[in-house]
């Protein structure tokens, strides 16, 4: 195979283009050692987007009409119980993993019942899923104000040889997932069903037990994207996981994940991450108003989908 | 007839390559009018290739193509071959499932427009299945993906002979019968002969041989993308084709294949099962190492109980009795079987997964081991098993979908009528395979519409409206027995 065709059949190349040359902009424009410190920068803010994009990424693969909105709601949640349960102290670290975990469990299992059970579509399902948790963390946190345990602010800013120790973690997590997806019964799982779901059922595979398993999964992911945003952060706050609704889809369509199911990609949501966040870097350091700099990014969104993300649809 | 010396369509030296696979290797073929040109090969001999390429649905990679009389190989596509008069019915389904049926003809015929469109394309489409189907039961304002896969074949021919504005000279059968049962498919051959004085001419493909020898005028055999014999269809005779076609097996084997007694009731029974709309007390019964026909006419009910045998196996409860564990063969293989995004090889692995686990983690080599040996004991034509499954012709594809169920852990393996649209060769290696796995202790079920391969199985059920009326012993089968059964009360 020539070195040509082994890129063209590797969709999540071209997220980390994308992301290089943004950078490059950006490098050149300020000059100097700047360069670096944006990327460490960039780094840091990826992580978060990274893990609900992950999250996401399953979900979408599941195949058409499988997306999960509950996302931002369950980070807001999850962000407050923990606060507010550890209450800014160390020794009550676990317990608040644990609650922030718990509330993950439950919003996945929430929305499960009504895909299933209720038979409600999941974007309708995932969305007043997300009303109902939101008005929860409303409810629960009102006038939130609550420092995060030191521990876990130290931890969620800590850097080794300049760089973000949470992004080095969530990098390896990553390359797990990817195992997961390639190379597990679940991964591969996911795969089919997303091709066609009558068909994986009739090759033997358990449908409903997979979707479950997957909507927990991003809920889950979404609970500790918010446990460490809290400490990132300084605390958690209402709106928090406002920006990952668009965020989280964006990633995993730019890092080449179908949206028509069946084809995913880990490595791209990396690459996806780093050129969202760059890309708002670049136009930032350019002096663009915050009106034109929102209308560049959408453009710049669609662009990269038609472009790298653009499959061709099965014969 | 001073009209059938005229020649409508003509192809010269056509070839089409995909990648390594010469689909097409250099083909001529004429038709004239009022002819009907039978077309036998085996899976991957380049029959669809060549149908496609008729249809403009794909384009040659070289050669001319005539149609009545004017060159039309470069500018030639759907549209194209529609206004000279060129229509297809496509082996893979070419309706749209959203559409009712009088929407779907509509779709064909852009000149039905304005006030009234839908009944008018009503009464075009629901004429033409009167004419073709008498008794079809299929209404014009039916939803076509409610319609069973034999309906929606049905619907799909007797669109493709409509006409309102545009000439109909040529009409491209491929594989019209896979999905029809022997009723409505003697009707189609009925048809086809009536259509064909009228001055039309018909290019069928058919992998059952009877139904080609029966309406051809003329017979072209193709082999490895070449035409290798042409010749009067009064001078075939169904040896002298089989022999034509380089068979590797002999088709008397059928024949000779001798009637096993085999013993119900000492074996352990494996499934116990009852119809849906069981009126009476027969039910379904199969014991280990047996081969169970499920026979009547398509739609009856025999999906019907295979998905519910299959459901309570799955979920480990229903109403139906399964003891060990099954795995199903696909017979609508777009929508129940492949996933079209893998390699061959990973299309047969996905029912074996679990096997190639080696501490938690799939072990690729060991899925590749699957699909190597699969590769060599059901023969699939392929240079690389790491192909897209689309790479394969259907008759292949239908072959890596036995092959996942074969390679399974599976005891009972369910067969929704898998056969459609496989060439003879393969259907006879299949039924060996068949014979060697219930030898060994498998149990097939096995749902066909084929009287043929009813003569492979050790104990027949009919179906009829839901449910089973009749339960026939090998010794008991014959032809009359099952039409009699299929049609006790509606005669």
């Amino acid at each position: 195979m020539t070195s040509l065709t082994w890129i063209s059949q590797k969709a999540w190349i071209w997220s980390f283009v994308g992301a290089f040359v943004v950078w490059l902009a950006t490098a050149l424009y300020i000059g100097g050692a700047g360069g670096t410190a944006v990327i460490t920068t960039a780094l840091s803010f990826a992580t978060f987007t990274v893990i609900v994009g992950i999250g996401q990424m399953f979900v979408i693969t599941t195949g058409p009409g499988n997306v999960d909105l509950s996302i931002p709601a369950t980070i807001s949640f999850s962000g407050a119980v923990a606060m507010k349960i550890m209450d800014g102290s160390n020794a009550m670290l676990p317990i608040g993993f644990a609650a922030s975990m718990a509330c993950g469990l439950v919003v996945g299992l929430f929305n499960y019942i009504l895909i299933r059970i209720l038979r409600i579509p999941p974007i309708i399902a995932t969305l007043s899923s997300s009303f109902l948790v939101l008005s929860t963390a409303i409810a629960y946190g009102r006038g939130l104000k609550i420092k995060p345990p030191p521990l876990l602010a130290e931890f969620a800013t800590a850097r080794l040889l300049g760089i973000p120790v949470l992004a080095i973690v969530i990098i390896l997590f990553a390359v797990v997932m990817s195992v997961v997806l390639n190379r597990t019964m679940y991964g591969r799982s996911v795969l089919a069903i997303g091709q066609n779901q009558r068909a994986a059922w009739l090759a033997g595979i358990n449908v409903e037990r997979i979707r479950f398993y997957t909507y927990v999964l991003s809920a889950l992911l979404a609970a500790l994207c918010g446990f460490l945003l809290s400490g990132f952060s300084g605390g958690a706050s209402l709106n928090m996981g406002q920006e990952y609704l668009l965020a989280s889809i964006a990633v995993v369509v730019i890092g080449g994940t179908s949206v028509a199911g069946g084809k995913a990609n880990v490595p791209g949501i990396w690459g996806a991450a780093m050129f969202m966040f760059l890309l708002v870097t670049m136009l930032n350091t350019f002096g663009v108003s915050a009106g034109i700099r929102l209308i560049l990014t959408g453009l710049i969104i669609v662009a990269v989908i038609t472009i790298a993300g653009g499959d061709k649809p099965p014969r | 007839m001073n009209a059938s010396d005229e020649t409508i369509v003509a192809l010269e030296d056509v070839a089409k390559h995909f990648g390594a696979v010469k689909a097409l290797d250099g083909v001529s073929l004429t038709v004239t009018s009022g002819e009907c040109l039978g077309l036998v090969g085996h899976n991957g001999a380049g029959k669809s290739t060549l149908m496609h390429i008729l249809a403009g649905t794909l384009d040659p990679d070289r050669g001319t193509i005539r149609v009545g009389g004017s060159d039309l190989s470069n500018r030639y596509n759907v549209g194209v071959a529609g206004e000279n008069g060129v229509r297809c019915v496509f082996q893979e389904l070419s309706l749209c499932p959203n559409l009712t049926v009088a929407e779907n003809a509509r779709v064909f015929h852009p000149s039905v427009t304005g006030f009234g469109w839908k009944r008018r394309a009503g009464t075009l489409i629901r004429e033409m299945l009167d004419e073709i189907f008498p008794g079809h039961g299929i209404e014009a304002e039916d939803v076509v993906g409610d319609l069973s896969i034999g309906k929606r074949q049905m619907v799909e021919i007797a669109r493709a002979f409509t006409t309102t504005d545009l000439p109909l000279r040529t009409v491209i059968l491929d594989e019209p019968t896979s999905s029809l049962d022997a009723v409505t498919s003697g009707q189609l051959l009925r048809f086809i002969r009536r259509v064909l004085e009228q001055g039309v001419s018909c290019i069928l493909t058919s992998h059952v041989l009877g139904e080609v020898l029966d309406v051809s005028d003329r017979i072209v055999v193709m082999k490895d993308g070449l035409v290798i014999a042409t010749r009067k269809g009064s001078d075939f005779d169904r040896n002298s084709l089989v022999a034509a076609m380089g068979n590797v097996v002999e088709i008397d084997e059928i024949e000779q294949h001798e009637a096993r007694e085999k013993l119900r009731g000492v074996a352990p029974v494996v499934v116990e099962a009852a119809a849906d709309r069981a009126r009476d007390t027969v039910s379904l019964t199969a014991h280990q190492g047996e081969i169970v026909g499920l026979a009547g006419l398509a739609g009856h009910g025999q999906t019907d109980l295979i998905l519910k045998i299959y459901g309570a196996a799955m979920r480990g409860k229903g109403p139906v009795n399964v003891t060990r564990p099954v795995a199903l063969v696909a017979g609508d293989r777009q929508t129940d079987g492949i996933f079209h995004l893998w390699s061959i090889s990973a299309n047969i692995g996905i029912r074996s997964l679990a096997k190639t686990v080696r501490r938690g983690l799939i072990d690729p080599l060991a899925e590749a081991a699957i699909g190597a040996e699969w590769r060599d004991r059901i023969s699939i034509r392929t240079p690389d098993m790491q192909n897209n499954i689309l790479s394969l012709s259907g008759g292949n594809q239908q072959k890596a979908l036995f092959a996942r169920a074969l390679a399974s852990d599976a005891e009972i393996i369910l067969m929704d009528d898998p056969m459609r649209g496989v060439d003879v060769g393969t259907k006879l290696e299949v039924y060996d395979l068949i014979r060697a796995e219930a030898e060994k202790g498998r149990t097939f079920l096995w749902y066909t519409t084929e009287m043929d391969e009813l003569y492979n199985c050790d104990h027949t059920f009919v179906f009829r409206d839901g449910a089973i009326v009749a339960d026939l012993a090998r010794g008991d089968l014959t032809e009359e027995r099952v039409l009699h059964s299929s049609f006790q009360e509606s005669a």
